[in-house]
């Protein structure tokens, strides 16, 4: 057993770890560090098949920008973890049934006559390869409508988002910048012209 | 040749592209509430969509983006028809919309990224743009179920859509990938020749197949996986389930053709055998349930799952003849529900629905024709000739009995039988029974020109149906490889 | 140098005749301890460098706010980092009790390291650098990027409403402007054609000395990335985390003893590696600034390209200390905007201008590897 073999086992252990511990532990927050942790060792996977950039991205949008907007959440919300688990031991058996299936599948996909065959030594790649441009050319040729059709996908997250959550609501004081930037002193200030009128003198 | 013009097959779709961001920007510069100029910018790209589609016509099969795109007469059909419901929807629910205040920007915006998506996944021929389409589409729709934000009912039928949909779309992306884990390629036609060839192991193969039906039963509103149907139908704006009740319904058509037939044509006798549980117990279930609802949205819905059931039929029969009769009833289907929805737009206003089967007490009275054009629309629904409806029921029952099924035939006229009924119960309600308000009903001029020619539309195909059906099966004959 | 240093240990074991038996026990782990020896060569002068900052500071803004700053430890107070670090390794360690102890204790580490790895694709001169990876500029940051955990777990595990605001603020905050500065540095790969470093510096080597440099061509990209930076290490006027005056120490407010000496390493730790990271991609890394200028040029050729690298380093970290001399807090609606009103639209703008720029015979800082 080589290094990469044996980073191979640590890091797919501490995968398959972190995403159990994701669904098990009690507390939601933990749950979506685990994540977190199962990220950075998936990351680490790829790291190992060369795919540095996948590896990068996945650690930048995925554990830098996704996760903590999750835990942002997560840890304002106020879960009540009893009232989740009513009904776990009933629905318990399918669950399971379910997941045995997902199993059997997963070892045919791996048994597979299709894929044994295909299971030889990659050769390694010289020291000047880059994955990065590989990945963009592959991008900007063959995959261009697929790429930009996820674009349109995100554009369209984006407009879903802002058009459900931009709403004038009622009796929230916010400040509208434009409004402030704009304002005179004609507005604000009253310069109210008053006659003098000698004080009476008190001093007497 | 130039770059740009190998891409004409896909003109239509970069254009509509464009458009959207075009509208999406100029719309921040409409002040009018009305948002006139949004929408005869979108009713006009519609159009201009449909010229580009006709002037790009080309005989035969074009394949575009390294096979992720084709073009053919189906997808030019199925695109064509997809443009002229999208369009008619604008124009059914533009006084619904404003009454709502949901008639924005945004809304049109989003329809147009929701056709974009169809139309993708119409000239889908690669697991990864039909998967990518399905999820622009349906994205689409999730937004627009909720964009009535301070509606409970939509909110929650939003939610339950969104949650059903992000699992359903789960179903079909791991049945694909457990089909590219025994063929080695996501393209369709690769796929179906891997199959073939017998490279792929059949096991995988079928445990694929598996999920993958039970993905696209759950986008169709299948029973077993119709649970999400009758709340979103209730609790969208009407408008939203108008798109959802007819557009997306061809886009998934051409969906279940590409997949199952072109790709996966192989393995018919197992697809086949799946088909018909989902097809007799949507049937079922659709049928009779409808029969309970007293909400008019909600037994659509119903009728739209008994809807699929017997389209299902026709996909199960297989050949040229299945594959025609079902893309000429999913046509039909579409122009009827369209019609359906579009008239509970017309009977509400402002801060009252027309979802109760109560609203349409006594329709005869106070508008006679709206009642007649209900009539046509409700006939054909039951499948009464001569409309359009019994046709297309006739064409499905044909093929499938051609197969020598007569057993599930008799099984579909049965719950056709029994469909006919909560159809028929809305024509008694109209013609038999006292209205309820006598408020009178203000139309558009635009949107009661439109239902005129739905209804009568429905009934001239009923009595001329030769021609369409003509379509339907060159679509199909000239686009499908079957093997 | 690998060469060098083993000729060094040859030189000092053999003065007691024990090379051949060390060498033997040395050598099959030798490369695990040369890359030791070239993290704590790294490291080493970094954290020296954090707690001369930490005096540097105290004493820039004593003068600029007419004072006289630390001067009793040492001369010129220069002995006071180091007392202030004893001070703090002997004080208590104090963990509140509803916390969550492993989370609590795990949250300056999360600080410190990811301050410390960015370090290992950052080169000091033309081949001086621990790992030479192609894509190092993602590799920044991704590490720079996952900062701010340490930040959110300290705030939540605290177990304190205080601590948590701070975390709330702080994570809102850098995820937004990691948006600008990403698109910063696709301008500057854009300009470099690569995503290594070195390259990236190298690009900027021309005969117009520090015209040739990307500060100039992407100059807009250059403040915001300098902006994003403060941003980024929660540096005032962008202190919006610890908000001494609101919430008065924000996410570390719970900390003691070495926990809270750890969050101020790891906040200065990025404080320079920002530094470092605007000068290799604006400001010509390592490369003489007045290379090709006729005399200036001649004159200073001798002086070797670390020197230029921290000279530039201190004058980014001089304006660090200046913005928080000059600038009042921002308010949190404020920062949000001009993160996502103003610096993001602005690179999303300037990306393409560069893109477009870059087709145009206009275009004068093609790297010299790319040309021809």
């Amino acid at each position: 057993m080589n290094l990469e073999t044996l980073m191979f086992y640590l890091l797919s252990a501490l995968t398959v770890f972190a995403a159990l511990r994701v669904i098990t532990s009690r507390n939601p927050v933990h749950a979506a560090l685990f994540l977190v942790l199962a990220f950075f060792s998936t990351a680490g996977i790829w790291m190992l098949l060369e795919a540095e950039f996948l590896a990068l991205t996945l650690v930048l949008v995925y554990v830098g920008a996704v996760m903590v907007l999750f835990l942002f959440v997560v840890m304002m919300l106020d879960i009540n973890l009893e009232r989740l688990r009513v009904g776990f031991w009933k629905w318990f058996p399918f669950a399971a049934i379910l997941a045995v299936v997902l199993l059997v599948e997963m070892v045919m996909v791996l048994g597979s006559s299709s894929t044994a065959g295909t299971n030889v030594n990659v050769a390694k790649h010289a020291a000047d390869y880059s994955n990065t441009k590989e990945l963009g050319r592959l991008i900007y040729t063959e995959y261009i409508y697929a790429f930009e059709l996820a674009a349109v996908l995100l554009l369209v997250a984006i407009i879903a988002a802002i058009a459900l959550t931009l709403r004038q609501r009622s009796g929230t004081k916010h400040q509208v910048q434009g409004d402030q930037i704009q304002v005179r002193s004609k507005d604000r200030v009253r310069i109210v012209s008053m006659p003098s009128v000698a004080r009476p003198d008190t001093r007497k | 040749m130039s770059y740009f013009s190998t891409l004409a097959p896909a003109y239509a779709e970069i254009f509509l592209l464009v458009m959207a961001c075009i509208i999406l920007i100029v719309d921040l510069f409409v002040a009018d509430r009305q948002k006139s100029a949004t929408y005869l910018l979108v009713q006009l790209t519609l159009v201009g969509l449909a010229l580009i589609t006709v002037y790009t016509y080309q005989p035969g099969i074009a394949h575009l983006f390294k096979n992720m795109f084709v073009d053919d007469l189906m997808s030019d059909v199925l695109k064509m028809l997809s443009y002229i419901s999208v369009s008619m929807i604008l124009v059914y629910s533009r006084s619904y919309l404003l009454a709502r205040g949901l008639f924005t920007g945004e809304f049109m915006v989003l329809t147009l990224f929701a056709l974009l998506g169809m139309m993708v996944m119409i000239s889908a021929s690669h697991f990864l743009s039909m998967y990518i389409g399905l999820e622009l589409m349906s994205l689409s729709l999730y937004a627009m179920v909720a964009l009535q934000r301070d509606s409970a009912v939509a909110t929650e039928a939003a939610m339950k859509y969104f949650i059903l949909g992000a699992l359903a779309s789960g179903l079909l992306l791991y049945g694909m990938s457990m089909l590219y884990g025994a063929t080695g390629t996501l393209d369709v036609n690769a796929v179906a020749a891997a199959i073939k060839h017998g490279v792929a192991n059949p096991n995988l193969l079928v445990f694929g197949l598996v999920f993958v039906v039970a993905g696209l039963a759950f986008k169709l509103g299948a029973v077993p996986f119709h649970m999400w149907v009758p709340d979103v139908y209730q609790g969208a704006p009407t408008s939203v389930v108008m798109l959802i009740g007819s557009a997306t319904k061809l886009a998934a058509f051409a969906f279940v053709m590409r997949l199952l037939v072109d790709g996966l044509q192989q393995l018919m006798i197992h697809w086949s055998g799946m088909l018909v549980i989902l097809a007799v117990l949507s049937m079922a279930v659709g049928n009779i349930s409808a029969i309970a609802q007293t909400n008019f949205k909600r037994m659509l819905a119903y009728s739209s799952i008994a809807h699929m059931g017997f389209f299902l039929l026709g996909v199960l029969s297989g050949g040229i003849d299945g594959y025609g009769a079902s893309m000429f009833y999913i046509v039909i289907y579409a122009l009827m529900s369209l019609g359906a929805f579009g008239m509970i737009t017309m009977l509400s206003r402002e801060g009252y629905e027309a979802d109760t089967l109560d609203a349409f007490k006594g329709l005869n009275q106070r508008s006679p024709w709206l009642a007649f054009m209900m009539l046509l629309l409700m006939f054909s629904m039951a499948g009464v000739p001569p409309t359009a409806g019994f046709y297309a029921k006739f064409s499905v029952l044909e093929a499938i009995i051609n197969t020598g099924h007569i057993e599930i035939a008799i099984i579909a006229v049965l719950f056709s039988l029994i469909g006919a009924y909560y159809y028929l119960r809305i024509v008694k309600l109209m013609y038999f029974d006292a209205p309820e308000s006598h408020e009178p009903i203000r139309i558009q001029p635009d949107s009661g020109l439109l239902i005129s020619f739905n209804g009568l539309a429905v009934l001239a195909l009923g009595i001329m149906p030769g021609w369409l059906m003509t379509v339907c099966a060159m679509a199909v004959q000239k686009s499908l490889l079957l093997h | 140098m690998e060469a060098q240093v083993l000729h060094f240990f040859q030189w000092f074991w053999d003065l007691f005749g024990l090379w051949n038996v060390v060498w033997s026990f040395v050598e099959p782990v030798w490369p695990l301890i040369w890359n030791l020896m070239k993290i704590v060569a790294i490291v080493a002068p970094l954290m020296i460098g954090v707690a001369y900052l930490t005096y540097a500071e105290r004493k820039i803004l004593a003068y600029m706010q007419v004072r006289v700053g630390p001067n009793r430890v040492g001369y010129y107070g220069l002995l006071q980092p180091i007392a202030d670090g004893i001070k703090l390794l002997f004080k208590e360690l104090i963990v509140p009790i509803r916390s969550n102890k492993l989370l609590f204790a795990f949250a300056p580490v999360m600080v410190l390291a990811p301050a410390l790895a960015a370090w290992a694709v950052v080169p000091f001169a033309d081949g001086m650098v621990l790992a030479n990876i192609n894509a190092g500029l993602l590799f920044i940051l991704a590490m720079t990027s996952i900062g701010v955990y340490g930040v959110i777990i300290a705030g939540w595990s605290s177990n304190s409403k205080y601590a948590f605001l701070g975390a709330m603020r702080s994570a809102a905050q850098m995820v937004s402007y990691e948006l600008p500065m990403g698109f910063a540095l696709v301008c500057v790969l854009l300009a470099a054609q690569s995503m290594n470093l070195t390259d990236i510096v190298m690009g900027q080597q021309s005969n117009a000395g520090m015209l040739g440099w990307y500060f100039v061509p992407l100059f807009p990209m250059f403040i915001v990335y300098l902006i994003s930076g403060v941003a980024e290490t929660n540096r005032a006027p962008f202190d919006m985390a610890e908000g001494e005056s609101e919430i008065v120490a924000g996410f570390h407010v719970e900390y003691s003893g070495m926990g809270f000496a750890l969050f101020f390493l790891g906040e200065y730790a990025n404080m320079i590696l920002i530094a470092g990271l605007t000068s290799l991609f604006f400001l010509g890394g390592w490369l003489n600034p007045f290379h090709g200028w006729m005399l200036v040029g001649a004159l200073t050729e001798w002086v070797p390209g670390i020197v230029w690298l921290l000279g530039k380093m201190f004058f980014v970290l001089f304006l660090f200390l200046w913005f928080r001399a000059t600038f009042p807090r921002y308010r949190y609606d404020q920062l949000m905007r001009l993160g996502w009103k103003v610096l993001i639209p602005l690179t999303l703008v300037w990306v393409v201008v560069v893109a477009a720029w870059m087709q145009t015979p206009y275009w004068l800082w093609t790297p010299a590897s790319v040309q021809g």
